[in-house]
């Protein structure tokens, strides 16, 4: 099943159209012919089981890894996302699951790395007044931009690679896995977040193994499994109906815990 | 400066306030503590070598015995400076000794032997350096091969190559009265232009100060205040007074001397405030971070190798200035590690993502102190490299636990 024929897409041109994307690791092939469509103001959530390809998918996206074979379309043109800079330049912005931050730097080195105001001579005021009014939209709780940022907890770090990635002003956002390392209500502002990114019109593409922020915030659910596409749902699907999609059975771990589950619980009211 | 919440980086309350110069002593001691040296091994060393030299031999604190040690210092220190580029990246070029021994065969035989202009055989060597820069940086590149490996073998190579170009004879003499020579042994500045050049920077410092305050209070940044910026120009200018005073007894400063420190202060000012500066910090912490970031990682790697071997060619050109000669000895022994121990001890990581311009100044005093003290009390070479090669020692190790110290203290 393709992502264009699940009939629940918005209309219009997608910004970013994927078709036939594979991508091999010597024998190992991470992605099978992998469509899929993102719409201005829509957010996708890619789920898939640990292994599905989802990871891979974004670094193809983010022009770290270059697809054996596919085509990508942004913007309605063919094109080659041949470094990570190409990638950026051209409006698609990750946050990689590692983060990739460089400790040694602060707070401001890392926004701004790459794409620093006034090359021959840094104009450090205006990033530092930048970098404040960024975290503060994202109500970020950093104490100070001017520490590395080895001395910040994971979650703080998760908000800076955010801010990053929106420093741009990215048609696409891709965000890997997200809020795994936050808080309840730090969780809480990046799914705002992401709903204030999507309401300005940009697209969202969000990686997570948490059905409830996937079903919070997604417009559609896309799933992989074992490197190709397994299915397009819409956030009101139930979760027997996504699991079975990502575990490709509707007999599965899940299903049988849950029904055990029941079982007890069914023992317990007849006892 | 009086606290001020309403600054844009003070809201958050868990952060301390160091203002003021009680907050900057108290900033400098946290650093200290939780591993960031800074030159505070730098200011014990010359303190510790200064102490026990004079009380070995006076002569060592004598203006005229620190002004020749300023001529070496500055011949060695271009070397280490370009080191710094490499060390930066956690790269490292062992080669830069050879490196240099060849620019100055290069020199020797295109200016001497050859009769070609004297500007033209400098050139050629900084090119050959250049071009030496751009082999590892390719070979780093295309192949992987690591710059640990690629140098060892350039430093081999390399040395072969001055071996060949120089002949049978092995070694050339420099003309004394050519200017290359007189910049390299006698050259020194005049009194006034020496302190007017120690007064330079405390001025150029208050107003740079000046406008990062205005700038950051437009802002509504905090800013460390009038207080501190103008105690540190002042002890800054005071300090330098002292020394062009003290050396003016003597011969004065050397302008081979102040030309490395004006080449310090370039790469600092590249370092600290361009962005290839900034992206050489990246790849150093974090290389597959900084490519993501759309960091042409490929193309600073191969800036940084040139640098450093254009920088270790210049620093052979005026070594071979120094010694008025060209010679197969010329590069070879210690002065390759001498390079890079004086970037540690100044507090370079051999490990990549921190280090200063300022490293190689500071450490090549350390270094050139150290062998010129035991140059005065009459101690053989093979006691030279011994405690030199202690001293590198410490200075990795010392560099190894700040390092683990640092990570413990979340600062990297």
């Amino acid at each position: 099943m393709s992502a264009s024929s699940a009939g629940n897409s918005p209309p219009g041109e997608p910004i970013l159209r994927l078709r036939g994307i594979s991508k091999q690791f010597g024998a190992v092939s991470a992605l099978t012919d992998i469509d899929l469509d993102i719409h201005a103001g829509e957010v996708v959530a890619l789920v898939g089981d640990n292994g599905a390809g989802k990871s891979t998918l974004v670094k193809t996206l983010a022009g770290v890894h270059q697809p054996s074979a596919g085509t990508i379309e942004f913007m309605g043109e063919d094109v080659t996302l041949d470094t990570p800079a190409k990638a950026l330049m051209l409006g698609i912005a990750t946050v990689f699951q590692d983060l990739a931050l460089c400790e040694n730097l602060d707070v401001v080195g890392n926004l701004f790395l790459g794409q620093e105001l006034a090359p021959w001579r840094l104009d450090e005021v205006a990033m530092e007044v930048r970098a404040w009014t960024l975290l503060n939209e994202l109500s970020a709780r950093i104490p100070s931009v001017r520490e590395p940022v080895a001395s910040l907890s994971g979650g703080q770090r998760q908000t800076v690679a955010i801010a990053r990635s929106l420093l741009l002003d990215p048609k696409i956002i891709m965000l890997d896995e997200p809020t795994a390392a936050l808080g309840v209500a730090q969780t809480a502002e990046v799914l705002n977040l992401i709903e204030r990114v999507r309401d300005r019109g940009h697209g969202v593409i969000l990686i997570s193994h948490n059905m409830e922020d996937v079903r919070a915030v997604a417009d559609r659910v896309v799933v992989l499994r074992l490197g190709r596409n397994n299915g397009v749902f819409t956030a009101d699907s139930s979760n027997e109906e996504l699991v079975a999609a990502i575990t490709g059975a509707t007999e599965n771990a899940v299903s049988r815990r849950h029904a055990r589950k029941h079982e007890n619980t069914d023992l317990q009211d007849e006892a | 400066m009086k606290h001020d919440s309403s600054a844009l980086d003070r809201a958050d309350t868990r952060l301390r306030h160091d203002e003021g110069i009680a907050g900057m002593v108290r900033g400098f001691i946290d650093r200290v503590r939780s591993g960031d040296l800074g030159m505070l091994p730098v200011a014990i060393g010359l303190i510790l070598i200064a102490t026990v030299f004079t009380s070995l031999n006076p002569v060592f604190l004598a203006p005229n015995n620190l002004v020749n040690l300023l001529f070496d210092a500055a011949a060695v220190g271009f070397i280490s400076l370009g080191v710094v580029c490499v060390l930066l990246l956690g790269q490292i070029d062992l080669s830069i000794g050879s490196m240099s021994g060849l620019a100055s065969a290069i020199v020797g035989v295109l200016w001497v032997n050859l009769g070609i202009p004297l500007p033209v055989a400098v050139l050629g060597a900084l090119a050959s350096g250049a071009i030496v820069g751009l082999i590892y940086g390719t070979f780093l590149n295309r192949f992987g091969m690591p710059s640990f490996v690629s140098t060892l073998a350039g430093l081999l190579a390399l040395l072969g190559l001055q071996l060949y170009i120089l002949g049978p004879t092995g070694s050339i003499n420099l003309p004394y009265s050519s200017p290359l020579v007189r910049f390299g042994q006698i050259l020194v500045m005049p009194h006034w232009l020496a302190y007017l050049l120690a007064i330079v920077p405390g001025v150029v410092m208050v107003v740079l100060g000046l406008r990062t305050i205005r700038n950051r209070a437009t802002a509504k940044l905090s800013n460390p205040g009038l207080g501190v910026l103008l105690f540190k120009a002042g002890v800054l200018t005071l300090a330098l007074l002292v020394v062009v005073f003290y050396l003016n007894q003597g011969r004065g400063i050397p302008y081979m001397f102040g030309l490395f420190i004006a080449m310090v202060i370039v790469m600092n000012y590249a370092f600290t405030r361009t962005k290839w500066g900034r992206s050489m910090f990246a790849i150093g912490g974090n290389t597959e971070a900084a490519r993501r970031a759309g960091i042409n990682v490929n193309f600073i790697r191969l800036s940084a190798f040139m640098i450093c071997s254009t920088m270790a060619a210049l620093g052979g050109v005026l070594s071979a200035a120094r010694l008025a000669s060209s010679s197969q000895q010329a590069g070879t022994g210690d002065v390759n590690l001498n390079a890079i121990a004086a970037a540690v001890i100044g507090g370079t990581s051999l490990f990549g993502g921190r280090g200063s311009a300022w490293s190689a100044l500071f450490g090549i005093l350390v270094i050139q102190s150290i062998s010129n003290g035991l140059t005065l009390l009459n101690l053989s070479s093979s006691l030279r490299y011994m405690i030199t090669g202690a001293v590198l020692a410490i200075a990795v190790i010392v560099d190894s636990l700040a390092r683990q110290s640092r990570a413990s203290h979340g600062r990297a």
